[in-house]
């Protein structure tokens, strides 16, 4: 294990560390609340020369990816930093990013999407991105927005992976409150990610090639998109022995979920980021009572961890999807859409309710965490048919 | 670099394409043919021409060959020439004259 | 300055073999500039258009320098992107610390007067080391001739139609060029297709620029603007002779005109021979046409002072 030291720090302040620990040589990004204060803590370690980075101060998110994409495929490592509004101007660049198969690491402090407009906490911004052709990693905490971003880099940048990826936290609640947190040496990152190799390096001279190509008339676009599905399947290993390799360095456990008393659980919740506290509390008080309730936090949502997420509610009699993001006409919120699909080859037919809650960062109360167990408790005895789909403590 | 060999490419799998869309080989546009555009060539007489070049700065096709500074014999490409005019259409002496074009064409891709 | 001679020992950096029109004016403003550009490497960045798409259609590319497109709207911030990505990769010592590069990006009017323009004032107002080139053909070609903010006045195009309630375009241009020179960059210019000279010298001096510079480069596109495609050069000659296309360049805020037009010709000139202006010749239209020269005049008059007062 490498030397750690305990800080009380931020989430924004953090992931700004652990970007300045990673060795960007370009960070363009473009300031946006709740993620502001990590482009202002990066803005200082450039004014005091603590990194080599070209810090890029955009005029938009959308050229701030732009620009991140011009200088990935000229052959840098690259990383950024957005929100909300800021991630759905760069939609269309997210894409690209992807396309170009450009391994971009980026955080996102999960803030609702306007109307009407909200500064705080849903994850409506990533979820709309979740096609994007992104790995996305969810932090329920400081501690694990800091992990997740040097483990988003050495996925991203893995030969076989090459593909751009998110590390999402929630906005105000994981950016702005100070936590505890033991970070890493300097040597220790810098070490585990490695230096970055570029393929087909734009600021190769010698041998010039040309980035975005148009491949429509008959061209092989069809065969680029399996090429992204097929790299979106290798990370898959790759993050898991990317975590194995960071939890010996950093002596934190990482798995694309993370499950509470699920060995005996009956009833169960699946929820991502800074909510899973609150729901493992309520299931802890419930099995102090003989309850068997359980709690599975996904970690890493793209790739979705299907075959962790059956194995896991395996022998459940009834299942809460705890969704901070909308899906307006679908039968759930986007995480429901996953889970349900994660469980369509199970042998029992598993009740699954999608529990919409915390939208625009109204507050997740304990007792509606009680409200849905009882739910899940009524569904397992059979006095209740599950519902279509519940706006959990909305008026 | 090695020229990036893609006589099979029609056959080729999600595997066999570089990364991303990316082409590995610069300018290998020169073995599309675009000659079969053309309804008109140009022809040079080359006992009128000065050597003045403003044909060559002004092709849009870069398929007017210069050699030591001068238009040699085989003054186009015809691969490559579209027939647009422009090289006659500037030619301060007139002597280049768009005619009509035959059926030897170069294959067409 | 160097002159035609000199300028075959250069490389051409655009290959033939690409599928823009025939008689384009994109890839001629291209070659020239490239030309202009020197000995030392070259990375381009084009914006979505007929020149980006035409150019590299997979698995064919026409540049013989590093190449890059992005997306439409956004060919300034991703080369800024790209110069970054240079500047960082020296100070890391990855690329050898005295090892030149330039960076220039190719956007068409509608991905730099209109849906770049944001990209594009960033990007100068950073103050990169890139030159930025519009090559200027007065609409939207590559989706099919829709206006822009640089197609000029009484021009049909196929979303300033002309009917019996409409003439065309009714408004006129953007000042794209001025704009640019309000960012006080170090370099900006007005060129043409047909005064290669000026062109490729000021390509020369946009590229030895320590910084960002701006080009603004008129290339006719045939077939948007209804003219024979052997044209496209003699038309530029004569949109600079008529005063509509005036050839500058502000210089480190000195505005100095490069070609001087002692005798201007009437604007009609210029547009007879497009088809896109052919409504503007019927006589109920002789008020517009006469508003489109006085337009001419006005904008000229007003550039003569910038010159009288530099």
């Amino acid at each position: 294990m490498a030397e750690q030291k305990t800080v009380a720090a931020t989430g924004n302040t953090v992931v700004a560390e652990a970007m300045r620990q990673c060795k960007p040589d370009v960070v363009a990004a473009y300031p946006i609340t709740p993620q502001t204060t990590i482009v202002e803590e990066y803005a200082g370690f450039v004014a005091k020369g603590r990194v080599h980075t070209e810090y890029v101060t955009v005029e938009s998110e959308h050229s701030a990816m732009s620009a991140c994409i011009g200088a990935s495929a000229a052959g840098a490592r690259v990383m950024t930093a957005t929100a909300s509004q800021g991630l759905a101007l760069m939609w269309e660049e997210l894409h690209i990013a992807s396309g170009m198969r450009l391994p971009i690491v980026m955080a996102n402090a999960n803030r609702a999407l306007s109307a009407p407009i909200n500064i705080h906490c849903d994850h409506g911004d990533a979820m709309g991105a979740r096609d994007a052709g992104w790995i996305m990693y969810f932090a329920e905490s400081a501690q694990e927005a800091y992990d997740n971003t040097i483990m988003a880099l050495k996925v991203a940048e893995d030969p076989s992976v090459l593909l751009p990826a998110m590390s999402c936290l929630d906005g105000f609640i994981t950016t702005h409150s100070i936590d505890r947190v033991d970070v890493l040496d300097d040597e220790s990152v810098a070490g585990f990610v490695g230096e970055y190799e570029p393929a087909n390096a734009l600021l190769d001279t010698d041998d010039p090639v040309s980035h975005g190509a148009f491949a429509g008339l008959g061209g092989p676009f069809f065969e680029f998109k399996r090429a992204q599905r097929e790299a979106m399947e290798a990370a898959r290993p790759v993050i898991t022995s990317v975590g194995e390799a960071y939890s010996q360095l950093s002596g934190r456990p990482f798995d694309v979920i993370e499950t509470f008393g699920m060995e005996d659980a009956e009833v169960a919740a699946v929820v991502i980021g800074s909510a899973s506290g609150n729901a493992r509390h309520i299931a802890r008080q419930l099995r102090a009572q003989g309850v068997k309730a359980g709690v599975v936090k996904v970690r890493v949502f793209r790739p979705f961890p299907y075959a962790e997420l059956a194995e896991a509610l395996r022998g459940v009699k009834a299942v809460a999807v705890l969704d901070r993001a909308e899906s307006f006409g679908a039968e759930g919120g986007p995480l429901f859409l996953e889970v349900r699909s994660a469980l369509y080859d199970a042998s029992d037919r598993i009740p699954v309710v999608s529990y919409i809650y915390g939208l625009g960062g109204s507050d997740v109360r304990l007792e509606l965490m009680e409200r849905m167990f009882a739910d899940l408790s009524d569904i397992a005895a059979g006095s209740a048919q599950p519902g279509k789909l519940v706006y959990l403590g909305a008026r | 670099m090695a020229k990036w060999d893609i006589e099979t490419i029609g056959e080729w799998d999600w595997r066999q394409f570089p990364l991303g869309a990316v082409i590995p080989e610069s300018g290998n546009s020169r073995d599309y043919v675009t000659g079969g555009w053309r309804s008109e060539r140009p022809v040079r007489d080359k006992e009128t021409c000065t050597q003045c070049l403003l044909c060559w700065i002004s092709c849009p096709d870069s398929a007017i060959y210069v050699e030591d500074e001068q238009l040699p014999d085989e003054s186009f490409n015809l691969a490559h020439c579209k027939g647009c005019g422009i090289c006659a259409n500037v030619c301060p002496v007139e002597a280049i004259t768009m005619v009509p074009e035959g059926c030897d064409l170069p294959e067409v891709k | 300055m160097a002159t035609l001679k000199e300028l075959t020992h250069r490389e051409d950096r655009l290959a033939g073999g690409h599928r823009l029109c025939a008689g384009c004016g994109a890839s001629i403003a291209v070659r020239q500039v490239l030309l202009g550009a020197g000995v030392e490497p070259v990375v381009v960045g084009c914006a979505t258009g007929c020149l980006e798409v035409s150019t590299t259609i997979y698995p064919y590319s026409s540049w013989k320098t590093p190449f890059i497109h992005n997306a439409f709207e956004n060919a300034a911030a991703t080369v800024s992107g790209v110069e970054s990505a240079f500047k960082a990769l020296q100070r890391a010592g990855k690329i050898p610390a005295d090892k030149k590069m330039k960076f220039v990006a190719f956007g068409g009017d509608g991905g730099t007067y209109d849906i770049g323009l944001q990209s594009l004032s960033g990007a100068m107002e950073r103050g990169h080391d890139m030159v930025y080139v519009c090559y200027d053909n007065g609409a939207y070609m590559n989706t099919g001739i829709q206006r822009s903010s640089a197609t000029p006045k009484g021009a049909w195009a196929t979303t300033a139609q002309v009917g019996a309630a409409q003439q065309g375009k009714l408004q006129g241009r953007k000042d794209l060029t001025q704009i640019m020179a309000a960012h006080n960059i170090p370099y900006v210019a007005q060129a043409s297709i047909s005064h290669w000279k000026d062109l490729t010298t000021k390509a020369e001096k946009a590229f030895a620029v320590e910084g960002p510079a701006f080009l603004n480069v008129f290339a006719p596109c045939p077939r948007g603007w209804r003219l024979a495609y052997n044209k496209s050069v003699e038309i530029s000659k004569i949109a600079v002779q008529t005063g509509f296309w005036p050839l500058y360049e502000v210089e480190d805020g000195v505005w100095r005109q490069t070609v001087k037009v002692h005798n201007r010709k009437p604007i009609e000139e210029f547009l007879k021979p497009q088809g896109r202006f052919k409504h503007l010749f019927k006589p109920e239209n002789a008020d517009l046409l006469a508003e489109i020269q006085s337009d001419v005049d006005r904008a000229w008059e007003q550039l003569q002072k910038r010159f009288e007062t530099a």
